[in-house]
C-alpha cells in the first residue's frame, strides 16, 4: 500500500471507530427519549463529532469535516443548553450519523456521488436552522456562585454551562479536594470518580500543583449533587477526599417556589487559596490512603467527621432530594437494553437507499488489545529459541559424522519437538483470538437502521439487543450484518403488526423485536425473534404448491417445520399473505446462502399469533479449524471437527431404508444417512463396513458414510474461486501437512441436502 | 543531546501528525499521550522543553493542564502551545491568559508548527 493509501486506511479506521462510539451514545439518547438526557452523554456525542471534524480536516476530507462541524455546532448548542433535546433534534442527529457513515463509505472507495453531496447540503441547512434558543436568563446564575476567579478561569465554556445549570436548578455544589501520591493518583482519582458518579455530576477536575513537591498531586473536583452533605461525607469515607460546600448567593430575581432560596451562611466559604489548606490535605491524604492497605480498619469517628470540620455551609436547599442518576428507559419489558423506536413523525424522503443501507463497517483493519499481541510476540520468541535448539542439535550431528543417533539424542530431539508443538498450538490460539471481535459491533449499527425502518413502515417497536459481548471471527461478524439486516427488516416490516392490530389481538401496543447472541461451545447462536403475527404455514404450503416448488404428495408428507422451511427456497414469496411491499421469505434464499458461506445454518420457528424466530448457528471462526480427514473412493476430504458429534462403525446390513431414505438406528432415534461417494458421484467401492461421521449443527443431525478415517489435522480453509465456488457441499480447500490439497466439506449444506434430497427424488 | 517535547492530544491521527512534525526537527524527541491525567504522570518523569496540548479532552481539559504547569514551581517556565479545533475566542483568550505561548487552530500545517517550535526552542 502506498503512503496515500495508508493514510486513507488510517483515516477510515479512526473515522469508523468514532462513528461507532457516536452511534452507541446516540442509541442511549434514543432509549431515553422523554427523560432529561445525561449531560455526560450529550458531551460524549459532542466530543465524537468534534474529533471527527478534526480528523477529517487533517486528512483533507472536506465533506465529512463540514458535516461533522455542522453536527458539532448543533451539539454544542445542545450541551450548552441553548437548545433543548426534542425528537426533531434527535432524529436529525441520527440522520447525520447515517450520512456521515455514507460519506465515510464513499471516502473509503474514493468516490463522491452527487446524490450524497445533495443530501449533505440539505442536511447541513437543516442542522443550522434547527432548535429554538432557550429563553435568555436575566442574570448569569454562575455569578451567584462564590468561586475563586482563578479557578473559574480554567473552566471551558461547557464546564461553565454545567455549573450554571446546577446553580439554576438549586443543586448543591461542592469542592472536593483530594491529594494523592504521584505514583498512584490515577487509580485514586478513578476510585473517587466511581464513588461520586452515582451521587451527582463531576463538573470539573482541576489538578493543583499543591501540595507540591515531587511525590504528591492534589485535585479539586467541582461536584454538583442533590444528596445531603452528611450522606456525601459518609460516601467519601476511606478516600483521601475533603468536602467543602460552595456558597451560592440568592438570586436577585424572586425565587421560584421549586427552587428555594439557599440558606446564607454568616461567613460564606469560598474556595480558599490552595496553599492555605494544602498541608492539612496532604496530611489527611496520607493517613487515609494507607488505611485500606494496612487493614487499619474504619476511620475513627474523628476522621469520619473530618470532612465536615471546616465551616461547611448548606449551599442550597436539599429538600428536593432527587439523586442525579442515569435515567432508565421507560420500557418495562426487559432488563436488556431496548431501543425504543417511535414513529409519530411522517416518513422523511430519503436519497437512494443503497448508500447507507448496509450495516457493514468500512474498515478492513482489526484493532486488537495490545496485550493479546504482546502474548503472541512472547510465544514467537520462545518458538525461535526452540527452533535454535533444534538447529544446534541437527548441526552437531551433521558436523560430527561419527555420532550415531543415540537414544539420548533421540529423546532430546523429541522433547524439543513436543515443546515446539505446544508453542505452535499457543501461537495458533493467540492468532485466532486476535481475530475475534464482539458481535455487539454489528448489533449497534443494526439498531440504528432498525429505528429508521420502523419509522418508514409506521410501526412501534422495542428493539432488544443481548449478548453483544459474544465474540466471533471479525470476518464472520462483517459478513453477518447484511443477512441479519434482512431478517430484522422482515421482522419489522411483516412480523410485527400495527399498534391497532396488536391492541385488537390483546397484545401490548409496541411490538418486540429481539436480537440475541449466545455462545454454545464451538458455535455461536444468533436469534432474531419477534412477537408478531407469526408465519401462516397453510399460506406457505399453498404458495409453494402454486409455484410448483413442491408436489401435492410432498406437501402431504411434510411436517409443519418442513413447511416453514420452504420460505428459504429460491423464488418463494408470501407477498399475498402479508403486504404489497415484500413478503416474509423474499430473498431469504440469499440470506440462507450467505449464512451457508459462513459454514452456518439458519432455522426458523414460528407460532401463529405468537411470533417468529430465526436461529442462526455459526462457527466461532473460519480461519484455522481442526478437521477430521476422511477417505472415500480413494479421494480425501476434510470435515470440520466442530460439527462432528461422534463416529460410528456400521455394517451395510445395519442401514435401513425408510420411505426411500437411508437411515440408521442410533440409540433409539433414526439418523438420516448420506453416502459421501454418492453425493460427489464417485464410484462406490464394496465394503464390509462404513465409518459414519455423525455431523450436527443446531438441531439437525446427519450420518455421513465414508470408507476410511485418516486422522485429525489443523487446516486453514481457503475459498474456491471460479466455477468450483458454487459446488454445493464444499466450503473450500485446504493444504494438508503432506502437501496434499483436499476439499473441505460444508457440513451445513450437506445437512440441508440430507434432509431434502431424498424427498426431491420422490 | 535531545530535547523532549510533551504532546497531549486525544485524537490519534493528530497526535501522530504533531509527533512526526516535532521529530522531523533534529534533536527533538516527542513523548505523546492521549490524556491529561497521563500527562500529569509524565511531567515529573522528564524535563520537557515544550508542551503541546489540546483543550477539549475527556479527563482534565487543556486549560486545567496549563494552569497546573504554570503554577508548578519547577514547571512554570516550560513553554506551552495549544492546538485545538476550538475556534472560540473565549477558549483562546483563556489559554493565553493562563500562560500558553501560542494557540494553533486545527487543521494547521506541519510547517507552521515546525516554525513555531524552532522559534521557541531557538533552533533557527
Amino acid at each position: 500500500m502506498n503512503a496515500a493509501g495508508k493514510a486513507l486506511a488510517e483515516f477510515v479506521a479512526e473515522g469508523t471507530e468514532i462513528l461507532e462510539s457516536l452511534g452507541k451514545e446516540l442509541l442511549v439518547l434514543d432509549q431515553q427519549r422523554g427523560v432529561e438526557p445525561e449531560p455526560d452523554i450529550i458531551n460524549g456525542i459532542f466530543r465524537a463529532a468534534h474529533s471527527l471534524k478534526g480528523l477529517a480536516a487533517l486528512f483533507g476530507q472536506e465533506r465529512i469535516a463540514k458535516l461533522a462541524h455542522q453536527s458539532e455546532d448543533l451539539l454544542d448548542r445542545l450541551r450548552l443548553g441553548r437548545i433543548s433535546l426534542d425528537d426533531q433534534v434527535l432524529d436529525l442527529l441520527i440522520e447525520s450519523l447515517d450520512v456521515l457513515q455514507a460519506l465515510l463509505g464513499e471516502a473509503a472507495r474514493e468516490e463522491s456521488s452527487d446524490a450524497l453531496n445533495e443530501r449533505v447540503k440539505v442536511l447541513g441547512e437543516r442542522l443550522a436552522n434547527l432548535g429554538s434558543a432557550s429563553s435568555a436568563a436575566d442574570e448569569d446564575p454562575l455569578d451567584r456562585l462564590e468561586l475563586d476567579p482563578q479557578v473559574r478561569s480554567v473552566f471551558t465554556e461547557y464546564e461553565e454551562h454545567r455549573l450554571r445549570e446546577n446553580v439554576r436548578r438549586g443543586v448543591a455544589l461542592f469542592r472536593i479536594r483530594a491529594a494523592f501520591d504521584l505514583s498512584d493518583f490515577d487509580t485514586g482519582l478513578t476510585d473517587l470518580n466511581v464513588r461520586l458518579k452515582p451521587l451527582g455530576e463531576v463538573v470539573s477536575t482541576l489538578p493543583s500543583s499543591e501540595p507540591g513537591g515531587l511525590s504528591g498531586i492534589a485535585f479539586d473536583l467541582i461536584f454538583g449533587s442533590r444528596v445531603s452533605e452528611a450522606e456525601l461525607a459518609a460516601k467519601l469515607q476511606g478516600t483521601p477526599a475533603q468536602l467543602f460546600a460552595l456558597a451560592v448567593r440568592p438570586s436577585s430575581a424572586s425565587p421560584a417556589p421549586a427552587e428555594p432560596t439557599p440558606e446564607m451562611p454568616a461567613a460564606p466559604l469560598a474556595l480558599a487559596p490552595p496553599s492555605a489548606e494544602a498541608p492539612a490535605a496532604k496530611k489527611t491524604t496520607r493517613r487515609k490512603s494507607r488505611a485500606p492497605k494496612t487493614g487499619a480498619g474504619t476511620p475513627t469517628p474523628a476522621e469520619a467527621a473530618a470532612p465536615a470540620d471546616p465551616p461547611l455551609v448548606k449551599a442550597t436547599s436539599l429538600r428536593a432530594i432527587e439523586p442525579v442518576l442515569p435515567a432508565q428507559p421507560a420500557s418495562d419489558t426487559s432488563s436488556l437494553p431496548a431501543v425504543r423506536t417511535l414513529t409519530e413523525e411522517p416518513v422523511t424522503p430519503r436519497g437512494p437507499k443503497a448508500e447507507s443501507e448496509s450495516a457493514r463497517s468500512l474498515t478492513q483493519t482489526v484493532r486488537v488489545d495490545i496485550s493479546r499481541l504482546d502474548a503472541l510476540m512472547n510465544t514467537v520468541g520462545e518458538l525461535l529459541l526452540i527452533k535454535a535448539n533444534l538447529q544446534r542439535m541437527a548441526e552437531s550431528a551433521r558436523v560430527d559424522a561419527g555420532v550415531t543417533l543415540s537414544k539420548m539424542w533421540g529423546q532430546d530431539l523429541s522433547r524439543e519437538t513436543r515443546q515446539l508443538e505446544r508453542k505452535l498450538d499457543a501461537l495458533q490460539e493467540g492468532l485466532l483470538e486476535a481475530r475475534m471481535v464482539p458481535v455487539g459491533q454489528v448489533f449497534d449499527r443494526l439498531a440504528r437502521l432498525v429505528r429508521r425502518i420502523a419509522r418508514e413502515v409506521g410501526k412501534e417497536i422495542d428493539f432488544i439487543i443481548g449478548g453483544g459481548d459474544v465474540e466471533l471471527d471479525k470476518l464472520i461478524v462483517e459478513e453477518l450484518s447484511d443477512p441479519l439486516m434482512h431478517i430484522i427488516r422482515n421482522a419489522i416490516d411483516h412480523g410485527a403488526e400495527s399498534p391497532e392490530a396488536r391492541l385488537a389481538a390483546g397484545k401490548p401496543r409496541r411490538a418486540r423485536v429481539s436480537l440475541q447472541a449466545e455462545q454454545k461451545g464451538n458455535h455461536v447462536l444468533i436469534k432474531v425473534s419477534d412477537d408478531g403475527a407469526g408465519i401462516d404455514e397453510v399460506g406457505v404450503r399453498e404458495l409453494a404448491l402454486r409455484k410448483g416448488l413442491i408436489t401435492e404428495a410432498q406437501a402431504r408428507e411434510m411436517s409443519r417445520r418442513e413447511l416453514l422451511n420452504l420460505i428459504f427456497l429460491p423464488g418463494f414469496s408470501t407477498a399475498r399473505s402479508v403486504s404489497e411491499l415484500s413478503g416474509r421469505g423474499v430473498g431469504l434464499d440469499v440470506v440462507k446462502n450467505n449464512i451457508g458461506n459462513l459454514s452456518g445454518i439458519i432455522d426458523v420457528w414460528s407460532e401463529r399469533g405468537m411470533g417468529t424466530a430465526f436461529h442462526i448457528t455459526l462457527p466461532v471462526t473460519l480461519a484455522i479449524i481442526r478437521a477430521l480427514v476422511v477417505g472415500v473412493s480413494g479421494r480425501t476430504y476434510a470435515v470440520p471437527l466442530n460439527s462432528v458429534l461422534e463416529i460410528l462403525s456400521v455394517k451395510p446390513a445395519e442401514i435401513r431404508t425408510v420411505e426411500r431414505r437411508e437411515v440408521l438406528d442410533l440409540r433409539g432415534t433414526t439418523l438420516p444417512l448420506m453416502r459421501l461417494a454418492r453425493v460427489f458421484n464417485h464410484p462406490e467401492r464394496p465394503t464390509d463396513r462404513y465409518f459414519v461421521v455423525v455431523a450436527g449443527l443446531a438441531q439437525e443431525r446427519l450420518g455421513i458414510a465414508v470408507d476410511e478415517l485418516q486422522g485429525q489435522q489443523d487446516i486453514v480453509v481457503k475459498s474456491l474461486g471460479g466455477r468450483l465456488q458454487g459446488v454445493r457441499g464444499i466450503s473450500g480447500a485446504a493444504d494438508l501437512a503432506n502437501r496434499r490439497t483436499v476439499l473441505v466439506l460444508d457440513v451445513g449444506a450437506l445437512l440441508e441436502e440430507g434432509m431434502s434430497s431424498e424427498r426431491r427424488r420422490a | 543531546m535531545t530535547s523532549k517535547i510533551l504532546i497531549v492530544e486525544d485524537s490519534k491521527a493528530s497526535r501522530e501528525l504533531i509527533s512526526a512534525t516535532v521529530e522531523s526537527i533534529p534533536g527533538l524527541e516527542a513523548i505523546a499521550t492521549s490524556s491529561g491525567l497521563e500527562a500529569l504522570k509524565l511531567l515529573p518523569q522528564h524535563t520537557f522543553a515544550l508542551i503541546i496540548t489540546d483543550i477539549n479532552m475527556p479527563d482534565i481539559n487543556g486549560l486545567e493542564l496549563i494552569r497546573f504547569v504554570k503554577t508548578h514551581p519547577s514547571l512554570r517556565d516550560t513553554p506551552l502551545f495549544i492546538v485545538s479545533t476550538e475556534g472560540r475566542e473565549k477558549d483562546r483568550d483563556r489559554g493565553l491568559a493562563l500562560g500558553a505561548a501560542e494557540y494553533l487552530v486545527k487543521p494547521f500545517s506541519p510547517q507552521s508548527l515546525e516554525g513555531l517550535v524552532r522559534r521557541y526552542l531557538k533552533l533557527e
